[in-house]
């Protein structure tokens, strides 16, 4: 009898693996979804944290209001300390042993760069990572990996269109922190300035993370003749540079990118009279901007923030971000008709003009088969010595 | 606890006995739990290195995440430019670390305990940047970092996985045959009494100096050998990997394990891997406990009180009690 038994059910498990083959359901069933995640709640990158605990929060909230597709959400976020082979050991842990139906959102661009081919290997989504880098949006070589926010290099591009359309005899001078992320800032920039690009630029200046100041490099840009100055420095060599600039009378049409746009953290410390007319281009919603008091996006954010993360520092970017990103899982779930890994990748490639509530308005989500860089739109602004002002339309990198 | 571990028939069948259960232990469990133990095993050998250099021969060093990261980056570097063969690597590995522990034991010599520490330190900090320093960009792959691929199974039949746990099994015991052996020496004696009192040392005619700087080159051997193995492990190297939290977690290791042990290193590189995760799997099945990072610290307090000489240091005290006990009876 017990062999009969053991017999049936290894012919029902072969037969389940057969049709597991045809579409890969892991991780779903008629009542769940997993979901994994890796944050750096420790360690060096530990601020970004609260994006993790706004997903958290999120899909808490969604399982409240009876889930996705009636099925609820089991959410795992490990934490990897921003430590590379951590995250490889989490992620295995993710795929192989919680056996996730999807990995979203994983945070940092070492980390995903540690399991970019491991999870191609496994078949398994890879969606909306946190990262900047522009490596994630590469369909034929990582058919299951997919980015979120625009990319470094779209800045970039953005920037440069802007230069190309409003300033007269341009004589560019970059400075660039020299990594992949000062990088990838660049080569969009000139790729965005197009055949023109070794004319128009004056001056390439690099510095290092462990550089004390950047003042030499500005003394050298000044006298280099540039009146467009593209500055892809981190918060603190931002201030610096502002601020050296502005000393010694240099005024050119100053760029500043995304990345150091923070009041508090480079402006304020730069002076606000310095930074006056700087632009840099924006596509979340600032939640301190008072313009968007009565958007309703903007108040959806805010109910969620009141009632699901009460106390949360309503001033930091990263709720909005967190906010957003989960917000565009939910809906690419939602309208998900097979909830097999391929079939959860091809809704993910079929995103068609999506709205997120803490993005700006006009700036839509889009993805295809061969696109796999959901946002790619911009918004320029102008600092008028208070804050961040709009100006000009959305603009769209992919067009 | 000042002698190397003395080999008694009783070690000799414990010994035998983990053997095979590590040589059944892959079959038994995941590729993914394979992957973690490899993962162990590696921090292991690194842990040797630390407990030869401090447990025996009383430097301190808390600086090993940069040797650890030398070990790593010239496997990978042979591995992704040059396409070696992946355990050609591995003897590349270990002797570059040990010329660079060397060359970094030689004005060390100079520095005695903590200004050694701290030495040892600043090469920690600086070791990530090194590694993202433009002129070495091209071969270290920046902040990118490297990726490699696992090694093909060795024997047909098993996973990548569980091929390379055998292979850190191999490497494990052979490194502490070659500790035990060394530590069993002539040498293994002046190591120790550089330890014990160096100016008593000196005066019996060993050259400190000159044991000083192999020992460190020793330690630095082994760690790089760790780090070698630990890149076939995670396919992956890249600078942030080796921060000073990495030192410090190997520090924790060795004390945990028992820095004057050999047999430790085993528990030390367990409790890196499997601590940090228990701790997390707690925080998140129970909402009251506290985060898993204060966990951890719980655990590692309740580690340092109840086992103080370390996990092989209470293993030889349970079992020095047990051995008089049972010559008092008879």
């Amino acid at each position: 009898m017990r062999i009969k038994n053991l017999l049936a059910a290894a012919a029902a498990a072969a037969l389940l693996a057969g049709t597991a083959q045809a579409a890969d359901m892991t991780g779903i069933t008629d009542t769940t979804i997993k979901i994994g995640n890796t944050n750096p709640y420790s360690g060096p990158a530990s601020v970004y944290s609260t994006i993790g605990k706004t997903i958290s929060a999120y899909f808490k909230m969604v399982n409240e209001m009876g889930g996705i597709q009636g099925r609820q959400i089991d959410f795992i976020s490990l934490d990897d300390g921003y430590s590379p082979p951590r995250t490889v050991e989490q992620v295995r842990k993710l795929v192989e042993q919680e056996e996730v139906a999807l990995l979203f959102q994983t945070l940092g661009t070492p980390t995903n760069s540690a399991i970019h081919r491991y999870v191609n290997s496994k078949k398994v989504p890879h969606l909306f990572v946190a990262t900047g880098a522009s490596k994630w949006g590469q369909p034929e070589k990582y058919p299951w990996t997919m980015g979120f926010q625009p990319t470094y290099d779209v800045e970039g591009e953005i920037y440069a269109k802007y230069v190309l359309e409003n300033v007269e005899n341009p004589k560019i001078a970059i400075l660039f922190q020299n990594d992949d992320y000062g990088k990838d800032y660049r080569d969009g920039f000139l790729r965005g300035l197009g055949d023109k690009a070794d004319e128009l630029v004056v001056s390439q200046l690099p510095y290092e993370v462990t550089d004390p100041t950047v003042d030499s490099q500005i003394v050298a840009m000044k006298d280099s003749g540039a009146n467009v100055f593209f500055n892809i420095t981190i918060p603190k060599f931002a201030a610096q540079a502002i601020r050296k600039s502005c000393e010694i009378g240099w005024k050119p049409t100053h760029l500043l990118n995304n990345v150091s746009s923070s009041v508090g953290a480079t402006l304020t410390p730069a002076g606000l009279d310095c930074s006056k007319g700087l632009i840099t281009a924006i596509y979340l919603k600032d939640p301190v901007d008072p313009q968007w008091q009565d958007d309703a996006g903007y108040k959806e954010w805010v109910g969620f923030m009141e009632k699901h993360m009460p106390g949360a520092d309503m001033t930091d970017v990263n709720y909005a971000y967190g906010y957003n990103v989960s917000k565009l899982m939910h809906i690419t779930l939602d309208g998900c008709k097979d909830l097999s890994r391929e079939g959860i990748m091809a809704c993910a490639a079929n995103l068609k003009d999506i709205e997120l509530p803490m993005v700006l308005p006009g700036i839509l989500v889009n993805t295809a088969a061969d696109d796999f860089y959901p946002i790619q739109a911009e918004q320029l602004s102008q600092f008028d010595g208070e804050r961040w002002v709009a100006f000009g339309g959305i603009i769209d990198a992919s067009k | 606890m000042m002698r190397p571990n003395p080999v008694t028939p009783r070690l000799l069948i414990g010994f035998g006995a983990a053997i095979v259960f590590a040589a059944i232990l892959p079959h038994l469990v995941s590729d993914f739990t394979s992957f973690q133990f490899t993962l162990a095993m590696s921090y292991g050998i690194a842990l040797l290195g630390l407990n030869i250099l401090t447990g025996y021969n009383g430097q301190f060093s808390i600086g090993h995440s940069a040797f650890y990261a030398v070990g790593a980056y010239t496997a990978a570097i042979l591995l992704y430019h040059f396409e070696w063969n992946h355990y050609a690597t591995l003897p590349v590995a270990a002797l570059v670390a040990f010329v660079v522990g060397f060359l970094f034991g030689l004005p060390a010599l100079r520095l005695e305990g903590l200004y050694l520490a701290l030495a040892t330190f600043a090469f920690a900090v600086a070791t990530p940047q090194l590694l993202k320093f433009d002129a070495f960009e091209h071969w270290t792959g920046g902040v990118q970092g490297l990726f490699v691929p696992k090694p093909e199974p060795l024997i047909g039949g098993l996973s990548a996985d569980q091929s390379l746990y055998y292979v850190a099994l191999a490497i494990m015991v052979l490194l502490m045959g070659v500790a035990w052996c060394l530590l069993h020496s002539r040498s293994g004696r002046a190591i120790m009494a550089i330890r014990d009192n160096p100016i008593a040392a000196s005066t019996m005619g060993i050259n400190t100096a000159l044991y000083k700087t192999t020992v460190f080159g020793i330690s630095a051997m082994y760690t790089g050998i760790a780090g070698a193995l630990s890149v076939f492990v995670t396919e992956f190297v890249a600078p942030d990997a080796f921060n000073f939290f990495l030192a410090v977690n190997l520090l924790i290791g060795s004390v945990v394990g028992g820095i004057v042990s050999i047999p430790g290193v085993i528990f030390g590189g367990l409790f890196l891997v499997f601590v940090p995760n228990f701790a997390q799997d707690i925080s998140r099945a129970y909402p009251f406990v506290p985060p898993p990072w204060a966990i951890f610290g719980i655990l590692l307090i309740l580690a340092i009180y109840f086992v103080p000489f370390g996990v092989w240091g209470a293993v030889e005290r349970v079992s020095a009690r047990w051995k008089r006990k049972s010559a008092a009876g008879r």
